[in-house]
């Protein structure tokens, strides 16, 4: 039986425990993420979201609980957390921010450079990183990313974190302030990696996207893990998501009004799915079989 | 005939002019906005939407053209204060906004540098709070609140400012769906209590479904102005653009083109809801 990737027991994370200002981030959290999985994480501001994927990578210790990469317990005596942290590929929000050589090679060949691999092997992998994020080597190399778009950016400090071949891709709201077209490259991007049978979680506050992207749905709330399951499973309680503040994709809260208005339609989680389901139940009333 | 509120006229903006590092942000923008009107601003990623908002209140001043509010002309200096006081902004951050420990203290912030008398800051502070329904959350500490009752509070001093116009520029990107629902119901409260003047900067459509009208800007120019409505059917006839449809308007003309008669202007799950809630219920009745 393989390993999952990441696997959370039990993790509890205090802050500033024992001071006036103690807050529990994060209560008593078990979770797996396996091979191949595109795992999205949602959940209101506060809820604990960042805490839980500062855990994966090693850069937060746990109160108590544990957390597990590959099997390997990140914080066990013998274990080399500089190692295991490789194998995490953390994308902060608005990474784009974080990008500083003068060209786009530069950057995304600073983490390999800094593992101390030949240059040959440097050359490869931002070739193919690049290549991975749908940005041409030739056409953007040497260009300064500065002078990209912000949705390009973007993509360069992608590329950054998959030049060091992470086993795991963890995004923190990838698409936050992108236009429509930076959003929709991006999200091409992610769905591409993923065919290409990368892991990867994704934390977001776009219902929408969490129905479209991901095969399973963890939502977090008040630190706890609330509900957890594949995105028809987790969007059928519209009623409890509403509770929490996040809501159900647009396409799931009309194919709920028009039910409750009395149109036998089937679910829908995007608008595709509703146009399908409205047509059907239409057809139905014209042909007076209801 | 009144002038209306706010004149752009032949509006061009260069960052960096007369260097090897000039960008043309805006290129020749003109339009007027009426008081009362609720106008929404959508463009992508570097089309000069932001640029524009802040020529709306003279944080920055035209390379050429002019940006008058109620007649004063941006440029002149004698009436910034005057213009600052009047077009009131509410930018994406809110946590860059706030400067006083103390809710209530960082909403008399901008009265109290009006100079005004302490009776009437804090009549103005009450009822701008309870404007934005945060009266309960007065004494508390800015920071530890949610983003979205962070920008209600960005909100709140603004209007303590009785501005005649309200700007917000991206303001709900930052939030979660909690928090833009927030914001977006306090708009909706303004412009039903007050009538005022709104104007919405956004790069998401979905955001401006409920304004009266909408301007969009592509590399700097006025590209489409119009009501939601003539604003999307120009969208959705023109392929590969910047700009998409919100879901619901995208999935009202799908049921169109699927020959379901969904009339009117259906943008919001609500509104969709109750067209296609009416048409079964005539069918009902006309097959009874």
């Amino acid at each position: 039986m393989a390993e999952p990737l990441i696997a959370c027991n039990d993790l509890t994370h205090v802050y500033l425990r024992g001071t006036p200002m103690e807050s529990r981030a994060l209560e008593g959290i078990t979770l797996r993420v396996s091979r191949g999985e595109m795992v999205a994480v949602i959940g209101p501001t506060g809820s604990g979201k960042s805490t839980l994927i500062q855990h994966f990578n090693g850069l937060l210790r746990p109160t108590s609980g544990t957390v597990l990469v590959e099997g390997e317990d990140l914080w066990a005596p013998r274990t080399d957390r500089r190692k295991a942290r490789r194998r995490i590929g953390l994308l902060f929000q608005f990474p784009e921010y974080q990008l500083f050589e003068e060209t786009v090679r530069r950057d995304v060949s600073y983490g390999p450079k800094n593992l101390g691999l030949a240059e040959p092997e440097i050359e490869e992998r931002v070739e193919e990183a690049l290549a991975q994020v749908g940005l041409d080597p030739v056409r953007f190399g040497s260009r300064s990313p500065f002078t990209l778009s912000g949705g390009e950016m973007r993509r360069v400090a992608m590329a950054g974190v998959l030049a060091m071949r992470p086993s795991v891709l963890v995004l923190d709201e990838p698409t936050a302030g992108l236009d429509p077209r930076g959003r929709e490259d991006l999200l091409q991007t992610v769905l591409s990696l993923h065919g290409e049978g990368m892991t990867v979680v994704l934390v977001t506050h776009n219902m929408d996207e969490a129905a479209r992207l991901a095969t399973r749905i963890i939502v977090l709330e008040a630190g706890r893990v609330e509900m957890e399951g594949t995105p028809a499973e987790v969007f059928a309680d519209e009623e409890a998501l509403d509770r929490i503040g996040l809501g159900v994709p647009q396409a799931a809260r009309l194919v709920g009004m028009l039910r409750r208005g009395g149109i036998p339609v089937g679910d829908a989680l995007s608008i595709t799915e509703a146009r399908r389901a409205i047509a059907a139940a239409l057809r139905g009333w014209r042909d007076g079989t209801h | 005939m009144s002038e209306p509120f706010l004149e752009v006229q032949d509006l061009h903006h260069t960052y960096n002019p007369d260097t090897p590092q000039a960008v043309v942000a805006l290129d020749g923008i003109s339009f007027d906005v009426e008081t009362g009107e609720y106008l929404g601003i959508i463009g992508g990623n570097g089309s000069g939407k932001s640029t524009l908002a802040k020529h709306l209140n003279a944080l920055l001043l035209p390379t050429s053209g002019a940006v008058r509010v109620g007649g004063m002309d941006t440029r002149d200096r004698a009436s910034i204060w005057e213009i600052r006081r009047r077009v009131g902004m509410v930018f994406q951050n809110p946590d860059n906004q706030l400067v006083a420990t103390v809710v209530e203290e960082d909403v008399a912030f901008g009265p109290e540098n009006l100079g005004l008398p302490p009776d009437t800051i804090r009549q103005r502070v009450d009822e701008a709070l309870a404007a934005v329904e945060m009266t309960p959350f007065r004494r508390h500490a800015p920071h530890l609140l949610s983003g979205g009752q962070k920008q209600r509070i960005a909100i709140a001093g603004i209007l303590a400012m009785r501005p005649e116009c309200l700007v917000l520029d991206e303001a709900t990107t930052m939030l979660d769906p909690a928090g833009r629902a927030e914001v977006q119901a306090t708009v909706r409260a303004l412009r039903r209590d007050t009538g005022m003047t709104v104007i919405l900067v956004s790069h998401a459509m979905e955001d401006l479904v409920e304004a009266d009208r909408i301007i969009a800007l592509d590399e700097g120019r006025v590209i489409m102005d119009g009501s939601p409505g003539e604003v999307f059917d120009i969208i959705a006839s023109s392929s590969g653009g910047r700009l998409d449809l919100p879901p619901m308007a995208k999935l009202a003309r799908w049921l169109r083109e699927d020959g379901i008669p969904v009339e009117g202007e259906a943008h919001t799950v609500e509104s969709l809801a109750r067209t296609l809630l009416s048409l079964t219920a005539g069918a009902r009745r006309g097959r009874g």
